[in-house]
C-alpha cells in the first residue's frame, strides 16, 4: 500500500532580472568600499607632512616603498613565514586538544562539574600574562609563540566544543536508546555529530586568536617574525616599518577571516530542528 | 486476550528541592495483545509520564512495568515509541534517519537501505530520501518519524499526541493512514491523545485518565472498522461514546 504526499507546500517559479537586479546591491558595497580606502589613503597621504609630522604616521607612498624593499631583500617572506607557521601549528595544537578535552570531559558529567571553575579561571587569565612563565619554560623560539597561541585556541576550542557536548537533546539521546542503542551508540551518533556545531564555532572564534596569541608572544620577545619587525622598527622610529608590519598582518587576518567564512557554510548546511 | 504490556500499581514522582510533584499515583492498566488502546486525558494528567514508562526510558518510582511477564528495566527493541516531538536526526537526512534503528542492530548496508526505502515508499515520503529533516514540513517529519519507528518491526507501538502539532486536515490523513497500517499488522497500539474525536476513531478501547493518572473511564469501543472521520462525525453511536467521554472529561475537574 502507497500513500501520497498530498501536503501543500512552497512552490517555484522562475524569475526573470537583469544583472542589476541581482548584482546591484553587492556592486554598490564593493564600489563604497574601495573608494572610502582610496579617499582614506589619498586624504593620509596630502597630510602627511602638510598638516601632520610623517615621523609620527609616515605616509602611504613611503609605506609601499618599504614593502617594496621588504620584499626585494627577502625580510619580509622569512618573517611573515615565521608568523604564519606559529598561528597554524599553534591553531592546530590548541584546537586538537581543545576537541578532544571538550568531548571527553563533558561527556563525563561529575568530572565537568568539578573541573568547570578551574577551566574558567584559567580561561580568564590574559594570555598576555603568560608570555614571561613561557620564555622561562620553552625559551624565546617559535616553541613559545606556538604554546601562547595554541593556550588561546585551546580554551576557546575547549569550552565551545564542551557546551555543544553539553546542550545535546535529551530526546535524541532517548531516541537511539529506544533503538536499543548502548553507550557507545549514543556517543557516536547523537552527541559526536550534535557537538559538531560547537566545535565549529569554537574554531571559527579561535582563529583570529591565534593571530593574536602568535604576535603577541613576538612583540614579548623574539628575534623573528611579524611582531619582531615591528617592535624593531618602532625601536628605530621607522613608523614606515610599523605600517607595513601591520599591512601584512591585515592581510594574513583577512585571508584567515574567508577561512572562517568557509567554516560557517559549512556549519549552516543542517540546523537543529526547532530554530 | 493476553495482556502484553502491564502497569501495575505504578507511581511516578519526580523530586524538586523539598518536595515531589506527583505525576502519576498508583495507576494499573493491562493492555492486552493485538490490541489498539487510546490513552485520553487533558494536559498534565501524566499521559506522557506513563507512556515513557511504558516505554522503559523512565523506571517508576514504585509499582512495576511488564512486558510479555518480564518486568521492563530498560527501552526494550520491540516496543517502538513515537514521541511528541521530532526526534530525528537533523545531520542525516530521511533514509539515514529511518535506517538508524537497523544500523544500531548490525544489518548490513545494502539490506538496511532496501528496508528503508520500502517503508519510506510505505509512509508516502518517496522522492524525499536526500532530504534533511529541516527541509521537511511537519507532517513530513512525522511521516520519517513513522517510517523510522517501524524499521525497528516493533510489535508494540507506542505514540504520544503524534499528530497533536499538525493542521486538521493533515490530522485525519495520517490518522487514516495509521489505521492502514496498523490493520492486518497484529501490532499492539498505545495511543495517547487529549482529542476526544480522534480516541474514538482510532481506539478498540478508550482509557480516561484523570489527574494524577486516575482512571476515570475504561470502554471498549464497538465501532465497525474501517472508520472514516467524516461519516462517524454523523453517527449516532458515535455521538453518544463522545458526549460519555466528554462527561468523564468534565467530571474529574469538579
Amino acid at each position: 500500500m502507497t500513500l501520497a504526499v498530498t501536503e501543500a507546500g512552497p512552490v517555484r517559479v522562475g524569475l526573470d532580472r537583469t544583472w542589476w537586479q541581482k548584482h546591484g546591491s553587492t556592486t554598490i558595497v564593493w564600489g563604497s568600499r574601495l573608494a572610502l580606502l582610496a579617499l582614506v589613503l589619498v586624504l593620509w597621504q596630502i597630510a602627511a607632512d602638510r598638516w601632520i609630522d610623517s615621523t609620527f604616521t609616515s605616509k602611504p607612498t613611503e609605506i609601499v616603498k618599504r614593502l617594496g624593499e621588504w620584499s626585494g631583500d627577502g625580510t619580509l617572506w622569512t618573517n611573515t613565514w615565521i608568523t604564519v607557521q606559529e598561528i597554524i601549528y599553534g591553531f592546530l595544537l590548541g584546537a586538537a586538544a581543545g576537541a578532544v578535552a571538550g568531548f571527553v570531559l563533558a561527556s563525563l558529567n561529575l568530572v565537568y562539574r568539578v573541573l568547570d571553575p578551574f577551566v574558567l579561571a584559567l580561561y580568564s587569565i590574559p594570555k598576555v600574562a603568560l608570555a614571561p612563565l613561557f620564555i622561562v619554560w620553552f625559551g624565546i623560539g617559535v616553541h613559545m609563540k606556538v604554546l601562547l597561541a595554541a593556550v588561546t585556541v585551546f580554551f576557546l576550542v575547549f569550552l565551545n566544543t564542551a557546551a555543544g557536548v553539553r546542550e545535546v537533546d535529551r530526546g535524541l539521546i532517548d531516541a537511539v536508546r529506544l533503538m536499543g542503542g548502548n553507550r557507545r551508540d549514543i556517543a557516536l551518533k547523537v552527541v559526536l555529530p550534535a557537538s559538531m556545531t560547537g566545535l565549529l564555532t569554537g574554531l571559527k572564534v579561535a582563529i583570529p586568536y591565534a593571530l593574536i596569541g602568535a604576535v603577541i608572544g613576538e612583540l614579548v620577545a623574539s628575534n623573528r617574525g611579524l611582531g619582531y619587525l615591528i617592535n624593531d622598527s618602532a625601536a628605530q622610529f621607522d613608523t614606515a616599518g610599523v605600517f607595513a608590519s601591520l599591512v601584512v598582518l591585515s592581510v594574513i587576518a583577512a585571508v584567515l577571516n574567508v577561512v572562517v567564512g568557509l567554516i560557517g557554510k559549512r556549519v549552516n548546511r543542517w540546523k537543529p530542528l526547532d530554530d | 486476550m493476553t495482556a502484553i504490556l502491564t502497569a501495575n500499581a505504578v507511581t511516578k514522582q519526580f523530586a524538586k528541592d523539598d518536595a515531589a510533584i506527583v505525576a502519576l499515583r498508583e495507576l494499573t492498566l493491562d493492555i492486552e495483545e493485538g490490541s489498539f488502546v487510546t490513552v485520553l486525558g487533558r494536559s498534565g494528567c501524566g499521559k506522557s509520564t506513563l507512556l515513557n514508562m511504558l516505554a522503559g526510558l523512565t523506571t517508576p518510582s514504585s509499582g512495576q512495568v511488564r512486558y510479555r511477564e518480564t518486568a521492563l528495566s530498560g527501552p526494550d527493541t520491540s516496543i517502538g515509541y513515537l514521541t511528541q516531538h521530532d526526534t530525528l536526526m537533523p545531520w542525516r537526512d530521511v533514509v539515514r534517519n529511518v535506517e538508524m534503528p537497523l544500523e544500531i542492530r548490525g544489518v548490513p548496508g545494502g539490506e538496511r537501505k532496501r528496508v528503508a526505502t520500502g517503508l519510506i515508499e510505505r509512509v508516502g515520503l518517496s522522492g524525499f530520501e536526500k532530504h534533511y529533516p529541516r527541509e521537511l514540513s511537519g507532517g513530513m517529519r512525522r511521516r520519517a518519524s513513522l517510517a523510522r519507528m517501524l524499521a525497528g518491526a516493533p510489535e508494540t507501538l507506542l505514540m504520544d499526541e503524534p499528530f497533536g502539532a499538525l493542521d486538521a486536515q493533515l490530522r485525519t490523513e495520517l490518522q487514516e493512514e495509521l489505521l492502514r497500517l496498523w490493520q492486518g499488522s497484529g501490532q499492539t497500539v498505545v495511543f495517547v491523545t487529549h482529542d476526544i474525536e480522534e480516541a474514538l476513531l482510532l481506539g478498540d478501547r478508550v482509557v480516561v485518565l484523570g489527574q494524577v493518572g486516575r482512571i476515570l473511564l475504561d470502554r471498549e469501543i464497538g465501532l465497525a472498522r474501517p472508520r472514516s472521520a467524516d461519516d462517524l462525525r454523523v453517527d449516532p453511536e458515535f455521538v453518544a461514546l463522545h458526549r460519555e467521554l466528554s462527561a468523564a472529561l468534565k467530571g474529574d475537574a469538579s
